[in-house]
């Protein structure tokens, strides 16, 4: 799909709490960073009757309360902020490294991905790790990145039958997407490896790595590393 | 200090409460009760705030033992109830103590009902709210459904003395083929003869619906010919009506936070109660609204639940 930025946000009515914003086409860095920036912007003013924002690809969703404000009101702030945003820099980035061990018991699908493409097993590393990959968006489930930057070398169908339970921390490729699993749950990529670190945790006073508009950086580690870094994750 | 034990959990009991918000941008989906009126409702009776945690119960009832005196009410979907073998009432404040067995049985109306104890359950909370999000494995009591020999606490407050029961026109009616409201969008320019069929046949309930979504048989919703099958991942509400490839509608309720189809409309706030009030077998039709109306009928219900706060 061709991407490109919208002069005006075209406005979308999501039910009678929900009014979705969509500021470009199709998934580009340019349009994502734009959706941020105004999510950043109008978090600093909190408007009136806005519940939560939720940022994607290319949309922002606002959640409100209906007894407090409407899309009418919703938009004339949007319009105004969207005006004056031309000059506002978003921050930059924050790249988080993501140790993973490759291959082996971690990531039994690695042959797959170096048979599609004849590949060693260190050329799939290297190509998988060398990238910082900006996250799109996180959805899904808890934690899940939508991450952009995959090397074609490495684009690999899904497999044909998905797996009933995906093992949490997981590292996968399907397709054009690479990405990681927080939590268990059933899925059909084919998985590379896996790190030691919790991706989600709900418990700890910031459940999460990273949010959208952060880079991952994934890091090779030993099967050594890993267990030792696992079992750092385990005692707190 | 312990204060109920699960003798037998039911179908699907989990404790939830208003919902978790403000962690939509990292896929938490909001949960929380599916409905809302008959929840604010149970909490009324029994002398709490009304975003205390109580039980959801879907299609069978549990069986449980008070260890302590308490106030408790069964509201929502009509289900026979019974302490100690007596045959008691749904939507009234009950009076129970140590040693009473209070056993719920099927369905008779409705889908899910809802216990509340005086004090709200007493549960960790988990990132705002003490709802169960059981694909998270968050929230409620260790993030599942109860099984048989959990131990529940309450929170502690007084018991009220009076018994507490709302007139009966205020109470709600659960229809096995509701007529449910939506607003067009956020998708609705990609269909066109979608549209019609989707508001003007009937709907089937399959058994594939819980509180992610309920997915429905009917005619055939399709596409505008040459849309793409997906669209660009975005953010879904509850009550999102999504058109997967095989035309079937489905509607999104709370447990799901992003997707890739497009949502040819969204089911008005105040109707999702009476789609998650619906079983398998039943039917759905659709009815076009607008915003406006959605708007007027969120504040009717709004203050629908002051009046129930001012019956006391």
């Amino acid at each position: 799909m061709e991407s490109m930025l919208f002069e005006k946000p075209v406005y979308r009515i999501a039910g009678d709490k929900g009014l979705l914003v969509e500021f470009g086409e199709g998934i580009d860095p340019k349009v994502n960073a734009k959706v941020r920036a105004m999510a950043k912007t109008l978090e600093k003013n909190s408007p009136h009757g806005v519940k939560e924002m939720v940022p994607t690809y290319r949309s922002l969703l606002f959640i409100y309360d209906p007894a407090v404000t409407n899309p009418d009101k919703l938009c004339e702030l949007i319009d105004t902020v969207n005006h004056s945003l031309e000059k506002i820099e978003i921050d930059p980035w924050k790249v988080v490294e993501i140790p993973v061990c490759y291959g082996n018991k971690f990531g039994p699908d690695i042959e797959n991905v170096q048979k599609a493409h004849g590949l060693t097993l260190e050329e799939v590393i290297s190509l998988h790790s060398t990238p910082e990959y900006l996250i799109y968006m996180v959805g899904f489930t808890p934690g899940f990145a939508f991450l952009g930057g995959l090397d074609e070398k490495l684009h690999t169908p899904r497999l044909s039958t998905p797996r009933t339970l995906v093992p949490e921390g997981s590292v996968g490729i399907a397709n054009n997407q690479t990405g990681m699993y927080p939590i268990a749950s059933p899925g059909g990529w084919q998985l590379i490896g896996k790190t030691p670190l919790k991706l989600f945790a709900p418990h700890r006073a910031n459940p999460f790595l990273y949010k959208a508009g952060d880079k991952i950086k994934f890091k090779p580690v030993s099967e050594k590393e890993y267990e030792r870094l696992a079992q750092r994750e385990n005692n707190g | 200090m312990s204060a109920i034990k699960i003798l037998a959990p039911g179908g699907f009991t989990t404790i939830q409460d208003n919902g978790r918000f403000g962690y939509q941008q990292m896929g938490i989906p909001v949960c929380g009760v599916l409905d809302s009126f008959a929840f604010k409702g149970a909490n009324i009776l029994v002398g709490n705030d009304d975003n205390q945690a109580v039980l959801e119960i879907t299609v069978m009832g549990p069986s449980l033992e008070f260890t302590k005196e308490m106030v408790i009410a069964l509201t929502g979907a009509k289900m026979g109830m019974t302490l100690n073998d007596k045959p008691i009432e749904q939507w009234k404040s009950i009076r129970v103590s140590p040693g009473d067995i209070l056993t719920i049985s099927q369905i008779q109306s409705g889908c899910r009902s809802y216990l509340a104890f005086t004090g709200g359950l007493k549960v960790p909370e988990v990132m705002g709210s003490f709802s169960t999000y059981v694909s998270g494995k968050i929230g409620g009591f260790m993030g599942r459904p109860l099984q048989k020999g959990d131990i529940l606490e309450t929170n502690k407050a007084r018991v009220l003395k009076r018994p507490r029961s709302f007139p009966r026109q205020m109470l709600p009616q659960y229809s096995s083929n509701p007529v449910i409201r939506l607003i067009l969008g956020p998708q609705d320019d990609h269909f066109d003869q979608g549209i019609l069929a989707l508001t003007e046949s009937n709907y089937l309930v399959t058994a594939k619906a819980d509180r992610m979504g309920y997915r429905l048989q009917g005619p055939p919703v399709p596409l505008i010919s040459g849309m793409p099958e997906s669209i660009v991942s975005e953010p879904s509400m509850p009550g999102s009506i999504q058109i997967p490839p095989d035309e079937q509608p489905i509607i999104l309720l709370v447990e799901q936070t992003v997707g890739g189809y497009a949502k040819i409309a969204t089911v008005i706030s105040t109707d999702l109660s009476r789609v998650a009030q619906t079983t398998p077998g039943d039917t759905i039709t659709f009815e076009k609204t607008d915003l406006k109306t959605a708007h007027h009928l969120y504040m009717e219900e709004k203050n629908k639940i002051i009046k129930l706060k001012n019956c006391f």
